[in-house]
C-alpha cells in the first residue's frame, strides 16, 4: 500500500477518506463520482443488452430471461402499490433498484482491493462504496421529493395542493394555518431525509464493520499462533459479515424502491 | 462526513441520465414485448378453456345423439316386427277367406252338377220308361196324355 498505515486509527481514516478536488462546497468527492458513473453505465449497458433481446415470440434466455424477471418483478411491486398509468415509476423503480444494488455491492469486494487498483494509477484515497456517501444517497432523495411535490402538484393542481399545505390534516381554519404548514413541512422532508440517512447509514455501517474485522489482521506480520488465530478469525468473521451483508444489499435496495413509490401514491391522495 | 458538496450535483445528474435511459429506452424495449406475451398466453389459456369447453359439449351431443339414435332404432325395430305380424295376419285371415270361398264354390258347383246330371238322368229315365211302356203296351203312349204320371214318376227316380 502507498501510504503508511501501520496503526488502526491510521488504516480506518485512510478508508473513510474521499479522493476529493476543490475546495469548500466545491469540493468534488471523484471516487463517488467515478464509481457511480461507472455502475450507472454498467447498468444501463446490462438492461439495453437483455432488452435488445426481449421479443414477444422467442423464448428468454439467460440474461435476458433474469432482467425480464427483475423488470416484471420491479412493475408488479410498483402496480401493487400505485393505481394508474405506471409506466416512468416502473422506470423510477427500476433505476433506483438496479443502481443501488450495483452501487451497494461494491461493499462485497475486498476491503484494500479498490484502493490498490487506484493506488496503481496515482488515487491516494479510494472509496468504492458511492452509497456511503451523503452526497450520493440525497441526489436520489431529493430526486424523490421532487418527484412527491410534483405528484402532489399534477393530481390537486397548483392551488389545490397549496391549499393542502394549509389545510390538512388539522382543518381549513386560518388558527390552524401554522401547526399546517409546520407539520406538512416535517412531513414532507422526513421523507427524503431518512431515505437518505437510512441507505447511507446502513452501507457506512456496513463498510465500518468490514473495516473493524479487518483491523484484526492488521499488523501480523509473523505466523506465530496469536498470529495465525488473528487472520484466521479476520477471514471467519469478515466471511460471516460479507454473506449477512448480500441481504442489507439487497434489502437495504428494496426499500429504496419501495418507498418513493409509497410516497408518490401517497401524495396523489386526496385529504 | 456528512458535508454534502458538490459531489451531489455530479451525483444528480448521473441519476437523470441512468432514470432517462431507462425509462426512454430500456422499459419501452421490455415492455412491448412482455405484455405482449402475456397477453398472447393469456389468449392461449382462454382459448384451451374453450377447446375444453366445446369438447365437453360435443360429447354431450354425441351422447345424446347416439341414445336418441338407439331409441330410434329400437322403435323401428318394434314396429316392423308389428307390421310383419299384421301382415301375417292379414295373409292368414285373406287365405282363410279364400279357402272358404272355394271350398263354398266348390259345393255349389257340386251341387249343381249333381242336379243337372239328376235332371239329365230323369228326363232320360223318363224317356226309357215311355219307350219301356210303349214297347211293353204294344201301342203308342201318348207323352202328352201322361205328363202327369211321367213327371211323378220322374220326381220318384
Amino acid at each position: 500500500m502507498a501510504v503508511e498505515l501501520e496503526t488502526p486509527s491510521a488504516y480506518v481514516n485512510h478508508h473513510m477518506t474521499h479522493l476529493t478536488v476543490g475546495q469548500g462546497f466545491w469540493t468534488v468527492h471523484v471516487d463517488t463520482l467515478v464509481m457511480s458513473s461507472a455502475l450507472a453505465a454498467l447498468v444501463a449497458w446490462v438492461l439495453w443488452l437483455a432488452a435488445r433481446r426481449a421479443s414477444s415470440t422467442a423464448r428468454p434466455t439467460g440474461l435476458g430471461a433474469f432482467i425480464e424477471f427483475v423488470y416484471e418483478w420491479v412493475d408488479n411491486e410498483v402496480g401493487s402499490i400505485y393505481h394508474g398509468n405506471r409506466r416512468f415509476l416502473t422506470a423510477l423503480a427500476l433505476t433506483l433498484f438496479t443502481w443501488i444494488v450495483a452501487m451497494n455491492t461494491m461493499d462485497l469486494l475486498p476491503l484494500d482491493a479498490p484502493g490498490n487498483v487506484a493506488g496503481a494509477f496515482g488515487a491516494k484515497f479510494w472509496r468504492v462504496l458511492p452509497t456511503a456517501d451523503i452526497n450520493g444517497t440525497a441526489a436520489m432523495a431529493v430526486l424523490v421529493l421532487i418527484l412527491v411535490v410534483g405528484a402532489g402538484v399534477r393530481s390537486k393542481g397548483t392551488g389545490g395542493y397549496l391549499h393542502e399545505w394549509i389545510s390538512a390534516p388539522f382543518g381549513a381554519n386560518p388558527v390552524l394555518w401554522i401547526p399546517n404548514l409546520l407539520l406538512n413541512a416535517i412531513e414532507l422532508l422526513s421523507k427524503p431525509i431518512s431515505l437518505a440517512m437510512r441507505l447511507f447509514g446502513n452501507m457506512f455501517a456496513g463498510e465500518l464493520i468490514f473495516m473493524l474485522i479487518a483491523l484484526l489482521g492488521l499488523g501480523v506480520t509473523e505466523a506465530s499462533a496469536g498470529g495465525v488465530a488473528r487472520v484466521g478469525l479476520q477471514i471467519l468473521l469478515g466471511s460471516v459479515w460479507a454473506v449477512f451483508h448480500i441481504l442489507i444489499v439487497l434489502l437495504q435496495a428494496f426499500i429504496f424502491m419501495v418507498l418513493p413509490i409509497v410516497y408518490i401514491a401517497m401524495a396523489e391522495e386526496h385529504h | 462526513m456528512l458535508a454534502i458538496n458538490a459531489t451531489f450535483i455530479g451525483q444528480f445528474i448521473v441519476l437523470l441520465v441512468l432514470l432517462w435511459f431507462i425509462y426512454k429506452v430500456v422499459v419501452p424495449m421490455l415492455a412491448g414485448p412482455i405484455e405482449d406475451r402475456q397477453r398472447k398466453i393469456a389468449e392461449g389459456l382462454a382459448a384451451a378453456e374453450r377447446g375444453e369447453r366445446s369438447l365437453t359439449e360435443a360429447r354431450g351431443n354425441a351422447d345424446q345423439i347416439i341414445r336418441e339414435a338407439r331409441e330410434r332404432a329400437t322403435q323401428i325395430v318394434d314396429q316392423a316386427q308389428h307390421r310383419a305380424n299384421e301382415i301375417v295376419e292379414e295373409a292368414k285371415g285373406q287365405a282363410n277367406t279364400e279357402g272358404a270361398r272355394l271350398v263354398a264354390q266348390a259345393h255349389e258347383q257340386i251341387e249343381l252338377d249333381t242336379n243337372r246330371a239328376r235332371e239329365s238322368l230323369r228326363r232320360e229315365v223318363a224317356g226309357i220308361a215311355v219307350g219301356a211302356a210303349s214297347k211293353l203296351l204294344g201301342k203308342e203312349i201318348d207323352a202328352g196324355k201322361h205328363a202327369e204320371l211321367l213327371s211323378q214318376l220322374a220326381t220318384q227316380i
